[in-house]
Order: structure tokens, then C-alpha cells, then sequence
């Protein structure tokens, strides 16, 4: 550390890491810690069988299931909006842009009271969907679209400068040499595009896994059928049931963290391919 | 293959970017756009690429009207001032591009795909740069990578959008001398724009001179410097004395201040068209000696005349011969000059009545 401030030209490199890791540990390590340490104090069985019960498994399937469609859904989406957004000069962009936002900032049970009452069997989308059989409200498929609607604006956002950033030129030059635009879509822009889609897909599937307020209105939860995860702990919880909600929560932690931890290696090597970080020696014209 | 560009105008909203222009460019030659910015010739590279289209005229290739042929169908090699190379992908690669694009019945194996492209590297002679990544390269090495992805679909024509714009003197005066040679080996017509003449004068074989959407001179680069067709291509080619001058029928009275009438003229002189004498005589003018500055091969000396300033460039031997010294009154005898009234070149005769200073 010694080495690092004498041969760092930013000044304040040990305080602003200590500052780093006082802050982490107060937020995030040791409130996980002594979840994970509390779950210690359980028998390795008591906790295998409460974390593998049916009804904790078909949470678990319904979390981060539904979470995962959510994010692909609006990966594909959400890159078709952040298109139209940089690229067309329409009228009532700027609006259709703030829109986008809107996910963050309302309450989530605002969204998930409005959800439902468009998509139950007697409201102004779901009684179109009904005679088709398809129900949303209450059925997992109500708790993906809920998670669609808070995931989006990750994807939008998180794309949206780095199409900014293609040059035009870019895609001229995929012209000229006889590319058609499908090509020069698959083999140009996407390629750049797919680092900051892939984080756009992590920040909206990490925020669908741990959603609450919205799911719980429109799941119906039902258990084994329709309950997530955070519910199932919010119901061990009012039973007193605490080590089960511990136990509960553990296991969604660790999978939250390799899940993210995997994709994060994912990210790290598709942006280093590129980066030109291996220099060796002078270049020369 | 020839390109024929005929009566093309191009607005952007009110600005006209390009007035009627018409040029005609021969196989084998290359031949700069030259013009100060906004002067609409990379707007007319643009439309001979097909990336712009024009509002009226067209463009053809050898003959063949392709005023309406995309971009893709053109064939044209274009290099851009910012290289525009495919980020994520390997130089390899990049030069690859335009090979794997094609359709598949016309599309070569992946085995004349890499013979191909290690031809083009060695061409551009970066072959040792094939699996770097072009943020991993400089600016010189990015630009040959362009062209050689550029010449990889053996294009018909090359057009490059001032392609030494970014780069240092020294590696744009290499890359230069280095065009013109690839050009000779390949028999295609080039464009190329540039707002640096020097580079236009060096390395093209014929000069457009292009001001506000207007062609205003095309020639070798010796006829667009020793003989400009306006005031304009005299002024934006090296430097130039102005004197002002006045008409009497088929005669020009050079250097005599006075109030401005509808005959009068311009007459222009290259710094070393001018000669520096002790004496009077016939059409020269007086002027003081302001200050004497020497570089290199030549010696530079400021005049004033009648409260203008003027510049002459002497060769050394010549300032040796004369010993000039500051504030001394000289006589000054311009060798060559042009005379132009408004834009129109006259042929008039010049005399001069012996201006004071």
C-alpha cells in the first residue's frame, strides 16, 4: 500500500480505500455475515431439508425463472427502444424517452396494483386475453410481465450511449465494402453493442430476482405454483418461523451471487478481447 | 475505371453545398479535391461513394449511370479521415470484411479468403499486425489497415475522405509518398480530399480546387499554382502579394493607392516573382524594408509599400549579392503577375508612374 500512494499520481488512495471498505462491510458484508453465520447455527440437515422442501424449490423455480424471462424479454426489447430513441428524430421522443424511466421511480406497488387491474379477467387487457385463454393476473406469467415492467429501463439505459457511440461511419464502411444491413447489423453493430446489452441484462435480471412489491400483487401466490421466493420468507417470518426464512434467504444469496458472478466473467472477458490492453513495446506508423 | 460526375447540386436546407458541379476523372489518375472546410468536396466524394445523394445531376462509373446504385452495389474503396475500422474484430479480420460479406455462390474459400488478406497486409506491409486489435494500433497503422480492408473487394474506384487528416506531419508526409506508389501499382481512379495543399500539390495528378460548391480550377499542380484561374485558388495556393491596381484600357497601373473606382483591378504576385533592385526602372515600384528574416534555402523580407505590407523571398546568394538593410528604401520589380478585375482574369499589359512609398 506504501508502493501504491508513493508511485500513484492520485492523491488519497488509502483513504478513499479504507473509506471503500468501512462502507462495504457496514452495508453489505456484515449484514450478509451474520446471515450466513446465524444459518451456521443450524444443523447441516435441518437446513438441507428446509432449503430443498418442495414448496422452497418451486419458489425458487418461479424466482428465478420468471427473473430470467424477464431479462431476456427485455434484452430484446429494450435494445429494439434504446435503437429507436438514438436513431430517429421523431415527434414526442424526448417524452417517449422520459417514459422510460418511469419503472424507476414509481413505487413498486403502484405498479403492481395497476398491473393487475389491466390484466385481471375483468380489466381492460386481461378480459380480451381471457376468451384466448390466457390468464396473467395470478399465474406466473403476471409476475413476468410485473418484472419486465421494472427491468426495462436497466437495458434502455445501459445501451442507450453506447449506440450513441457508434460512429456512422462505422456502418458506411460495412456498405461500402458490400455488406447488406442485416450484415452490417449481426457482424458490426451488434458485436459492439453485446457488452453493455449483456450488463443491461444482468442489472435487469438481478433487479427481477430480488423484486417484491410489484410480484406480490399480481402472483396471486399461490404456493408451488405462484410464490416467489421473498414471499415465502416473508411468510416463514410471520409465523416466527426464523430459521426457515434464514435458511431461505442464504440460498437465495448464494445463487444471486454466483449467477451474477458468472456473468460478470462473461462481461470480463468480452471486454478485454478488445481493449487492446497487450500493447508490447513502441508502435510505429 | 473512369468516374463522370455531371451538373450535381446538393442543398442542406438553405446551404448549398454543391452548385453544378461537373468533373470528369480518368482511369489511372489520382486527383485531389482541394478546398478550404464547408467547401462541399467531401460532400462530393460522399455522392460518388452513394452515401449522400444529390438533389439534381449524376454520377457515373465508366460510362455506366449509377446516380441510383446503393452504396453496396458501387464498388467503390472508401477511406475515412477516422479510419472507421470494426473495433472488435482483429485486423485480420477487419481486412476480411468486405470478402465474407459476400453472397455465397461469389464468396471465395476461407483458404483464398487468408491468402487474399495476408497479400493485402504485406501490400500495406503490416502482415506482422495480423491478430492485433486496432485499439492496439497508431493512427498511421490503423489508416493502412483501412485501405487494405478498403482494396480487399478489388474496387473499382478508391476514395479517400481526407485520410491523413489525424495523423502527425511526419507519419502524413510517409503515408503520402506511400498512396502515390499503391495508386501507380493499381490502375484504379482515386479521389482523395484534402484542405492541406501542400499534400494536394504533392501527390496528385490533377488539383480540384473547390470553393463554396463551386469547382474553381482543375489542373496539374503546377497550372493551379503558377497559373490560378481566380483570386481565390491564387490566394488559397502558397502566398501571394496583392497590389491594387487600376485599368486604363488594355493597360494596368500598378501599385497606386488612391480612391477606389469601378476599373479597378487586383494584380497578384508570388513572394519570389518579386525582384529587389537598388535602382529605378521601368514598372517598378519603391518600398521600405521592414524586416528581413531568414529560413532555410530561402530569405524572407517584409516591405512596405504605400502602407501595405508585402513579402519577398529571396535566394540566399541574392540577399548575399544585395546586403539589404532594415528601413532602406528599394525598388521593387515584380517578374510575373496576374491581374484580375473582379473575379475575371484580363490580359492586360502593366506600367506603373513610379509610386512613392
Amino acid at each position: 500500500m506504501l508502493n501504491a500512494s508513493r508511485h500513484n499520481v492520485l492523491p488519497g488512495f488509502s483513504l478513499s480505500l479504507g473509506y471503500v471498505l468501512v462502507y462495504l462491510s457496514l452495508l453489505v458484508l456484515i449484514p450478509l455475515g451474520g446471515l450466513v453465520a446465524r444459518s451456521m447455527q443450524m444443523s447441516f440437515s435441518d437446513v438441507w431439508a428446509i432449503a430443498t422442501s418442495p414448496r422452497a424449490l418451486a419458489a425458487y423455480k418461479v424466482s428465478f425463472g420468471c427473473a430470467l424471462l424477464a431479462a431476456i424479454v427485455n434484452a430484446f426489447f429494450g435494445l429494439i427502444v434504446a435503437w429507436v430513441l438514438v436513431r430517429y428524430d421523431f415527434w414526442g421522443r424526448k417524452l417517449i424517452d422520459s417514459f422510460v424511466d418511469l419503472p424507476f421511480s414509481l413505487p413498486t406497488a403502484v405498479a403492481g396494483i395497476t398491473l393487475t387491474s389491466l390484466y385481471a379477467n375483468t380489466g381492460w387487457v386481461g378480459q380480451y386475453l381471457e376468451p384466448l385463454g390466457i390468464k396473467v393476473a395470478f399465474t406466473p406469467l403476471g409476475i413476468v410481465v410485473a418484472l419486465i415492467f421494472i427491468g426495462i429501463p436497466f437495458v434502455v439505459r445501459t445501451v442507450q450511449p453506447v449506440i450513441e457511440d457508434i460512429e456512422a461511419d462505422v456502418e458506411e464502411a460495412a456498405a461500402t465494402l458490400g455488406a447488406t444491413r442485416w450484415q452490417t447489423f449481426s457482424k458490426v453493430l451488434f458485436p459492439a453493442l453485446a457488452p453493455a446489452l449483456l450488463t443491461g441484462f444482468t442489472l435487469s435480471f438481478a433487479r427481477a430476482v430480488g423484486e417484491y412489491g410489484s410480484v406480490i400483487f399480481i402472483a396471486g401466490n399461490m404456493p408451488m405454483v405462484s410464490e416467489i421466493t421473498p414471499l415465502l420468507i416473508i411468510s416463514k417470518l410471520e409465523q416466527y418461523d426464523l430459521p426457515g426464512a434464514i435458511v431461505l434467504a442464504v440460498v437465495m444469496l448464494v445463487i444471486s451471487f454466483v449467477l451474477l458472478l458468472a456473468i460478470n466473467l462473461l462481461q470480463w472477458w468480452s471486454a478485454n478481447r478488445h481493449s487492446g490492453r497487450h500493447v508490447d513495446g513502441g508502435v510505429q506508423a | 475505371m473512369s468516374i463522370e460526375v455531371r451538373n450535381i447540386t446538393k442543398r442542406f436546407g438553405n446551404f448549398v453545398a454543391l452548385d453544378n458541379v461537373s468533373l470528369q476523372i480518368p482511369t489511372g489518375e489520382l486527383v485531389a479535391l482541394l478546398g478550404p472546410s464547408g467547401c462541399g468536396k467531401t460532400t462530393l466524394l460522399r455522392i460518388i461513394a452513394g452515401m449522400e445523394s444529390a438533389d439534381a445531376g449524376s454520377v457515373s462509373f465508366h460510362g455506366e449511370d449509377a446516380t441510383h446504385v446503393h452504396t453496396r452495389e458501387r464498388k467503390v474503396g472508401f477511406v475515412f479521415q477516422h479510419y472507421a475500422l470494426f473495433r472488435h474484430m482483429s485486423v485480420f479480420d477487419n481486412v476480411a470484411f468486405g470478402l465474407r460479406v459476400k453472397p455465397r455462390n461469389e464468396r471465395p474459400s476461407e483458404a483464398q479468403i487468408r491468402e487474399r488478406v495476408m497479400t493485402l497486409l504485406s501490400l500495406v506491409q503490416l502482415d506482422w499486425l495480423a491478430d492485433r486489435f486496432p485499439a492496439q494500433l497508431s493512427g498511421g497503422q490503423r489508416q493502412r489497415i483501412a485501405l487494405a480492408r478498403a482494396l480487399a473487394v478489388e474496387p473499382k474506384v478508391l476514395l479517400l475522405d481526407e485520410p491523413f487528416g489525424a495523423l502527425d506531419t511526419q507519419v502524413r508526409k510517409e503515408l503520402r509518398r506511400w498512396l502515390r506508389r499503391l495508386h501507380d501499382e493499381m490502375h484504379i481512379a482515386s479521389v482523395f480530399v484534402t484542405h492541406d495543399q501542400e499534400e494536394a500539390l504533392e501527390v496528385a495528378d490533377r488539383v480540384v480546387v473547390m470553393n463554396k460548391g463551386h469547382v474553381e480550377q482543375v489542373g496539374t499542380p503546377d497550372e493551379v499554382y503558377s497559373a490560378p484561374a481566380s483570386p481565390f485558388v491564387y490566394r488559397f495556393l502558397g502566398n501571394v502579394n496583392v497590389f491594387h491596381s487600376r485599368m486604363h484600357g488594355e493597360w494596368a497601373e500598378v501599385g497606386r493607392g488612391g480612391p477606389k473606382t469601378q476599373d479597378e483591378s487586383l494584380a497578384f504576385v508570388r513572394p519570389h516573382d518579386i525582384e529587389i533592385q537598388r535602382e529605378s526602372t521601368a514598372g517598378s515600384l519603391s518600398a521600405r524594408v521592414l524586416h528581413i528574416q531568414a529560413i532555410g534555402p530561402l530569405v524572407r523580407v517584409e516591405v512596405e509599400h504605400q502602407g501595405e505590407i508585402f513579402e519577398v523571398e529571396l535566394t540566399r546568394e541574392r540577399h548575399a549579392q544585395l546586403a539589404l538593410q532594415e528601413n532602406e528604401v528599394v525598388w521593387l520589380k515584380p517578374r510575373s503577375m496576374r491581374i484580375f478585375q473582379g473575379d475575371q482574369l484580363t490580359q492586360a499589359h502593366t506600367f506603373d508612374l513610379g509610386g512613392g512609398i
